[in-house]
């Protein structure tokens, strides 16, 4: 299954890279243009994936949807973990009324569902890729700092952390010394796993009419302009768009699973 | 005597957080909305309306107060139940929320009865063979399930089975053609109670497409932790002495590792499930069920700050009620489960 994952992911980085380059040399049209193309032309020779209502090239759009998905995606859980390890390395450290008051405060996100908070964030903060990145890190820093904290809790009454301590290490340099390397062997499956999850709900923030401008193609936008075009069978701007998404979301929690053995196991 | 009393404390302490996180949600919202960068104003009118628009619409919401007054202000409406009204049609968003939930919940009851049929027969088949061909395609099924982005897959289902074979309607919740049953909400409810068969069986047409989508794809997760539970029950000591006892495997699984491996399912599922549940309902918006996310949707596509307020408060309050009575509510079956 790791393999699978493995090659799917590789596939989608490399539609990631070649397709703005495709565009730039003229390969492949611009998804954003298509004026001169019929509306809601069935899959062609020349449209291999059919056109959308506005005449744009559905192919295009869904292959430069990955580079945009990718990359939100990556911002958002790269943020997630540089906020969440920290904030339970110390919450963990520190223990007592702090860590409590922390624990409440992560466990109430952590129940909220995850796609009201990002809409509630992406809501205020408008559209953008940095913007949907904050939208979905927040959702995530939660996982990050309970695993982190639960850890953090465990390792620290090891000998060699007191031992550390007698010597007069202090508390940032216990931290950064003996704490972070050890807690962060559970950091990569949920990393993979969130990855996984970020996506999906980038796509609903993009359904809601949230999240990326409407100047860069986006599966979750594009998959809600297809509702309207559903009841009257048009059924080829709702197919691919989707088939991208699902493939990346499986292709992460494939990888995700196959860590999260290997993690196990050993 | 010890278990239960220790039982007691557990649940009132659990019980005594309810509120606390309550309180912690509504003043989170409250925050993300006020103080985030970016300005509600903007959000509604767009950055270049004019200054007296944007003034205007600033005392209305009552921004113009101190944020703390704002805060107390909101904080007292809520607990008074008074979410504020949209700034659309001067509907109060509690009315709105009110209209729309039952929709929801009726969609959301039956979908989990679905899931949890489906969820646990995968599971069955699976380990009945364990790494088998079904097995494998049960595995497959349950990352599947997950992977799948759920109002995509109820287009497709949409498109195949209303729009390509015209079996069941494209969306809404009930044919055009007929009057609602009066009472509460519940449309399958109302009409089984007002004994009208034309609309109960126009409104399970209706519930057939979207019920079974969103049941179909939260089978996932009962049907993996159900997998997982089993795999590890099925080693432990108690397992192999009733084989060793020539007991037939069908016999062991169902009677000694079933009951066990149930509990954990019910907790993952329930806790799951109150998170997932703000995803897969985006299948309203997909079927046009009139429930409370395709409220969400109108009010965001609209810029209706308090509906949007409103409907995330109230439910993520849900979910955080229904996530600790399931907390409690397992304490309480499970005799396993210490509290120290």
């Amino acid at each position: 299954m790791a393999i699978w994952g493995s090659w799917l992911l590789g596939a989608y980085l490399m539609v990631a890279l070649l397709t703005p380059l495709l565009i730039r040399v003229g390969f492949l049209p611009d998804g954003q243009l298509g004026l001169n193309s019929p509306v809601y032309a069935p899959p062609s020779f020349d449209h291999w994936c059919g056109t959308d209502r506005l005449g744009r090239d559905v192919c295009v759009r869904t292959l430069q949807g990955t580079g945009v998905a990718l990359q939100v995606v990556f911002l958002a859980v790269t943020l997630a973990v540089f906020i969440g390890v920290p904030v339970g390395l110390f919450s963990g450290y520190a223990g007592g009324v702090i860590d409590r008051i922390m624990v409440l405060i992560m466990e109430t996100l952590y129940t909220v569902p995850v796609l009201l908070l990002s809409v509630v964030i992406a809501f205020v903060l408008g559209r953008g890729i940095l913007n949907a990145a904050i939208a979905l890190c927040v959702v995530y820093i939660p996982q990050y700092f309970r695993v982190v904290r639960n850890q953090t809790g465990q390792v620290k009454t090891e000998l060699y952390i007191e031992a550390a301590r007698a010597m007069g290490a202090g508390p940032l340099w216990v931290m950064r010394r003996y704490l972070f390397k050890n807690v962060l062997t559970s950091v990569p499956v949920l990393l993979t796993l969130n990855a996984a999850d970020a996506v999906l709900v980038l796509g609903g923030l993009g359904f809601l009419g949230l999240g990326l401008p409407e100047t860069i193609p986006e599966w979750g936008s594009d998959l809600n302009m297809a509702l309207d075009a559903v009841p009257v069978g048009i059924w080829w701007t709702a197919l691919y768009p989707g088939i991208a998404m699902f493939g990346l979301v499986l292709s992460l929690s494939l990888l995700g699973e196959a860590l999260e053995d290997l993690v196990c196991g050993s | 005597m010890n278990r239960s009393r220790s039982l007691l404390k557990y649940s009132i302490s659990r019980l005594l957080l309810a509120p606390v996180m309550l309180w912690l949600i509504s003043t989170l919202v409250f925050l993300l909305l006020r103080v985030a960068p970016g300005d509600p104003v903007d959000a509604i009118l767009g950055i270049r309306a004019d200054y007296a628009a944007r003034e205007a619409l600033r005392v209305k919401l009552g921004l113009d107060a101190s944020l703390l007054t704002q805060y107390f202000k909101y904080l007292n409406c809520l607990i008074h139940g008074d979410l504020g009204e949209s700034l659309n049609n001067q509907e109060p968003v509690r009315q709105l929320i009110s209209n729309t939930l039952p929709a929801s919940i009726e969609l959301g009851v039956i979908a989990i009865i679905i899931a949890i049929t489906i969820g646990l027969a995968v599971g069955f088949t699976g380990i009945a063979r364990p790494e088998g061909k079904t097995d494998l395609i049960g595995r497959l099924f349950g990352i599947g399930t997950y992977a799948l982005p759920p109002f995509w897959a109820a287009m497709l289902i949409q498109i195949f089975f209303a729009v390509i074979l015209g079996w069941l309607p494209v969306g809404g919740r009930f044919p055009p053609n007929l009057i609602e049953p009066e009472g509460s909400g519940f449309l399958i409810f109302d009409s089984i109670k007002t004994g009208n068969l034309q609309a109960l069986l126009g409104s399970i047409r209706h519930i057939i497409l979207p019920a079974s989508t969103l049941g179909i794809l939260l089978s996932g997760i009962f049907s993996r932790s159900l997998r997982l539970n089993l795999d590890k029950i099925l080693t432990t000591n108690y397992i192999q002495a009733a084989k060793s006892r020539g007991i037939k495997d069908r016999q062991v699984i169902l009677k000694h590792a079933f009951p066990n491996a149930l509990l954990p399912v019910l907790t993952i599922a329930g806790l799951t499930i109150a998170s997932l549940i703000g995803g897969a309902l985006l299948i309203e918006i997909t079927f046009s069920w009139p429930g409370i996310a395709l409220g969400l949707q109108d009010a965001i596509s609209q810029r209706d700050y308090p509906v949007v307020q409103g409907i995330v408060v109230i439910i993520s309050s849900l979910v955080v009620t229904i996530s600790l009575l399931v907390d409690i509510a397992i304490a309480f079956i499970d005799p396993r489960i210490s509290f120290n």
